[in-house]
């Protein structure tokens, strides 16, 4: 196999990976942050702003993980610096 | 933005020599141009009267509760975080509400603008920390509390740095992408609503935004007050 499907092949499978396995932590991460948040605001309503303001904070917070996976998957998807460096030597 | 763009600084509006005007930067002044003018135009001819104008009372809302989350999130009074960390929430929400006109990309989508808005909050947390309990006091904060914290408190600090920066992009820069692509893929309905998600995460992340660097802010200036209530408390039980 040439040295340009290969580059293809593998970021493609890298960028699935990234996103798929970078989705899970925070996933679960959010999901609990989330329960917590509204089993503590079932129990103490008149802080629910509070919480609320803070479960935001939070989750951007846990988020942002996910948000790395993405945009490392779009860098190697949409803006690959060896594809384009193979593209450039080959195609002159 | 074509699909294929990663960000809006690749999208060259006009080019000499070597100073690109890309559409960041146009997008940016655009901004600037129309927050400055509607706020100059509102603020033009303000009236204390009963009768007052839809847009004095749309901007006293929006000042009013960003005063109160400022008031609630720092327990100090707002007055000087106001101007700058507004002024964070305010470009950031306009610029990424503003994606509903045909033709515009968030200048929030490209990481030059994000890295400048949290450069910003890098220097202002130390500037507010210093103005606030004085330069020993600020460094001191970085050896609480014992000397060995030292190199990780100034890694967070950098961390936090790029998070905030890479948090925004990422966001907005999703938005669209998955907005381009749903284009391409299901071009009938589909798209319109995931703009409309991608206006409350827009609005949402704009919020975030501005909540963490007071969040900073605050923990920058208030810290020390803290524990001097703290010590204060237990002198008096003892």
């Amino acid at each position: 196999m040439d040295s340009v499907s290969l580059i293809g092949m593998a970021s493609i499978i890298a960028g699935g990976l990234t996103i798929g396995i970078g989705a899970i932590g925070p996933a679960l991460g959010e999901g609990r942050a989330v329960a917590q948040a509204l089993s503590s605001m079932a129990q103490q309503p008149d802080e629910a702003n509070r919480i609320t303001r803070t479960l935001f904070v939070g989750l951007a917070m846990i988020e942002s993980t996910a948000i790395y996976c993405f945009v490392v998957s779009m860098i190697l998807i949409f803006a690959n610096p060896f594809w384009d460096y193979i593209i450039s030597r080959s195609g002159g | 933005m074509e699909l294929k763009d990663i960000s809006p600084d690749q999208v060259i509006f006009w080019q000499l020599g070597p100073l690109s005007l890309n559409s960041t930067i146009v997008f940016t002044w655009a901004i600037m141009v129309l927050m400055l003018l509607s706020s100059w135009l509102v603020t033009r001819k303000l009236t204390s009267d009963i009768h007052l104008s839809r847009w004095q009372n749309i901007l006293e809302v929006i000042v009013t509760s960003m005063q109160d989350q400022i008031r609630e999130i720092s327990h100090q009074p707002p007055g000087e975080y106001l101007a700058f960390v507004g002024t964070l929430f305010l470009f950031t929400s306009v610029s990424n509400l503003l994606s509903v006109v045909p033709g515009y990309t968030a200048p929030t989508a490209s990481l030059s603008t994000t890295a400048a808005l949290a450069i910003c909050v890098f220097v202002a947390v130390p500037m507010y920390g210093i103005a606030k309990r004085g330069l020993r006091g600020y460094l001191k904060q970085y050896i609480q509390p014992t000397i060995f914290m030292l190199p990780f408190n100034i890694m967070g600090e950098l961390s936090r740095t790029l998070a905030l920066a890479v948090r925004l992009f990422g966001n907005v820069m999703s938005g669209m992408k998955i907005a381009a692509i749903l284009l391409a893929v299901a071009p009938l309905i589909f798209p319109v609503l995931m703009h409309a998600l991608g206006l409350l995460t827009g609005l949402i992340q704009a919020y975030i935004f501005a909540v963490l660097a007071m969040v900073y802010i605050a923990s920058a200036t208030r810290a020390q007050q803290e524990r001097h209530e703290k010590e204060g408390k237990k002198g008096d039980e003892s």
